[in-house]
């Protein structure tokens, strides 16, 4: 029958259409549209393997920010425990030495005072014993106006030292 | 959803209404349901266009004489087609008067070819040889004695019987230029992938050519990599070019008018070359295993070595694998066509009997056509499909390495 029996004219043109098709598409067609999308799944691939990695990145970098904000905060604590025990050290030591001072001061306004006490009382005896052998000689003065009275002194001071 | 089937109904019935009137014109003629199935199957020298019955579109006619020169003419010379009016129904009908046609050498009328009709070669060119009075008689009388109007040898035309010449004939068929426009079609859709790559670079591609670029992902990593492997590369052209070529020549013959509607997947000689291509590929790239595999299989010795039962069946496999490759293709498309011009043709045998069945008949058989069709596309994807797949399979069968792991049971549950 006509219809299976192969037409020796189609079969040739088919042939050779065939041919040239596949000469065509292999050599500019197929190769580049499965080399783009080879590459393309493997830039994708890559891609979501990029971005998986960002992802623990960021993940990693948001831990390591946490502890070092930890870590500053704990050192913040540290540092401000430290901060207030200086400054407690340092208002005993002002104290201290404040109240140092102050007794150097008192003991040096001791000194000065004693010394001029001393002074005064050297300068008060000094005048005292002025005043009083001003007022011995006036009284010697006074009693030794006469011979009589003054034979009677030294007859006295000389019993007086007869006596001793 | 009542709505649209309201429609569809609606639409299928207005679509019912002419034919009636169209069949009634045939009624005179009989249609001769044969002839029309095997003329819409078949190949042909002019392309039908739609709602003309008397032009064709005429293509190259090209053929080599008896004496060894070649003949380039227009299709339209064979035959002429005139419009006759019924004396009795005055209604036109299309007669169609096949030619001879005379290409003249050095003055005189040297060659002579005509559109073979009732000759061995029906449908064919064939050339007209100078026959001699008694020849042409004894010819009469061979065909009245045979009871058969075909002699051997002989062409009748016009009523007289000539020595034919069954040229050698490479013309620009139907089929032809259906194959040349499925061929530039395929390269249009790839090369248009293609440049789309080398222009937007790695952008995915939207809609269409995505389509495409699916069906290629679709082919080259579900079926050719997937069995090759690693000797992918080296078969993906010819086995992408067969899909998409297969794809689009089942898919052109489904589209009714110009460019599509030649069956060319369902004519054999189509299907043929597919086929050589695939046994050639898979005989010359067939390994040593391969061929020991044939020569010398793994089988208890006495099946093969003081007759060698198993070397004739595996070299008669060689064979057959392709042999059922082109047929399978070959006959899924052609009883494709075959059924859906069958039902259309349901209509125009129903005309006879009246109007009403003719509307009922033609409603029926446009929606089982409608499904058909349908189906066909489908069909069109699967063989398309199939024809890759099992390609792939023979030629992996062939370049396979090591022993075991054989992808024979896929080839045996299809």
């Amino acid at each position: 029958m006509e219809l299976f029996t192969p037409d020796f004219g189609l079969v040739f043109w088919m042939f050779i259409a065939f041919i040239l098709l596949f000469i065509v598409l292999a050599k500019w067609g197929w190769p580049v549209i499965i080399k783009q999308m080879e590459g393309r799944a493997d830039a994708i691939d890559k891609g979501v393997e990029y971005a998986r990695e960002a992802k623990q990145q960021l993940d990693n970098a948001k831990e390591s920010a946490q502890q070092v904000i930890g870590e500053a905060q704990a050192r913040q604590a540290e540092m401000l425990r430290e901060a207030a025990k200086m400054k407690s050290q340092i208002i005993e030591e002002a104290k201290k030495e404040a109240s140092e001072e102050a007794r150097k001061v008192m003991e040096a306004a001791k000194v000065s005072i004693e010394q001029s006490r001393k002074e005064a009382e050297l300068q008060f005896r000094n005048e005292v014993s002025k005043f009083s052998i001003d007022i011995a000689e006036k009284m010697v003065r006074n009693q030794l106006k006469n011979d009589e009275e003054q034979q009677k002194l030294v007859n006295k001071m000389l019993d007086e030292i007869e006596k001793n | 959803m009542r709505k649209k089937l309201a429609i569809l109904f609606l639409l299928v019935s207005i679509l019912a209404l002419p034919f009636p009137a169209i069949a009634s014109e045939e009624e005179e003629g009989k249609v001769d349901v044969k002839e029309n199935i095997f003329h819409h199957l078949g190949d042909g020298y002019g392309w039908e266009v739609p709602f003309s019955h008397t032009y064709r579109i005429p293509l190259p006619v090209i053929v080599r004489a008896e004496d060894g020169s070649w003949h380039c003419f227009s299709s339209g010379r064979l035959i002429k087609y005139d419009e006759e009016i019924d004396p009795e129904s005055s209604k036109t009908h299309v007669v169609s008067v096949p030619q001879i046609v005379t290409i003249d050498k050095e003055g005189k009328s040297a060659y002579q070819f005509v559109l073979a009709h009732t000759s061995k070669h029906k449908n064919k060119v064939v050339q007209l040889l100078p026959t001699s009075q008694g020849e042409q008689e004894e010819a009469a009388k061979i065909a009245s004695s045979q009871n058969d109007e075909i002699v051997d040898g002989f062409v009748k035309f016009d009523g007289k019987y000539y020595k034919e010449y069954k040229p050698f004939d490479i013309s620009i068929t139907k089929n032809v230029l259906a194959l040349f426009i499925a061929a530039a079609l395929v390269t249009w859709m790839v090369m248009g992938l293609v440049r789309f790559y080398t222009r937007k670079g790695f952008k995915a591609p939207r809609k269409g050519m995505g389509f495409l670029e699916l069906c290629v992902d679709f082919v080259y990593t579900g079926v050719i990599k997937s069995t090759l492997g690693d000797k992918a590369p080296k078969f993906a052209p010819y086995l992408l070019t067969a899909f998409f070529f297969i794809l689009t020549m089942n898919l052109l013959g489904l589209i009714v008018i110009f460019p599509g509607g030649a069956n060319l997947t369902g004519n054999i000689a189509i299907t043929l070359v597919l086929a050589v291509m695939t046994f050639v590929i898979t005989n010359i790239h067939g390994n040593k295993h391969y061929w020991k595999e044939i020569f010398w299989p793994d089988v208890p010795l006495l099946l093969k070595f003081p007759i060698p039962i198993m070397q004739v069946i595996e070299v008669f496999g060689i064979f057959t694998k392709p042999a059922a490759l082109c047929v399978r293709l070959f006959a899924n498309m052609m009883g494709g066509h075959m059924i859906v011009i069958t039902l259309t043709l349901l209509i125009f045998i129903f005309a006879a009997y009246g109007a009403a069945i003719a509307g009922v008949s033609a409603a029926v058989s446009l929606i089982f056509s409608i499904f058909m069709l349908a189906l066909d596309t489908l069909v069109s994807f699967i063989q398309a499909y199939v024809f890759t797949l099992l390609s792939t399979i023979f030629i992996s069968m062939a370049v396979h390495e090591e022993h075991g792991d054989h992808p024979k049971a896929t080839v045996e549950e299809i």
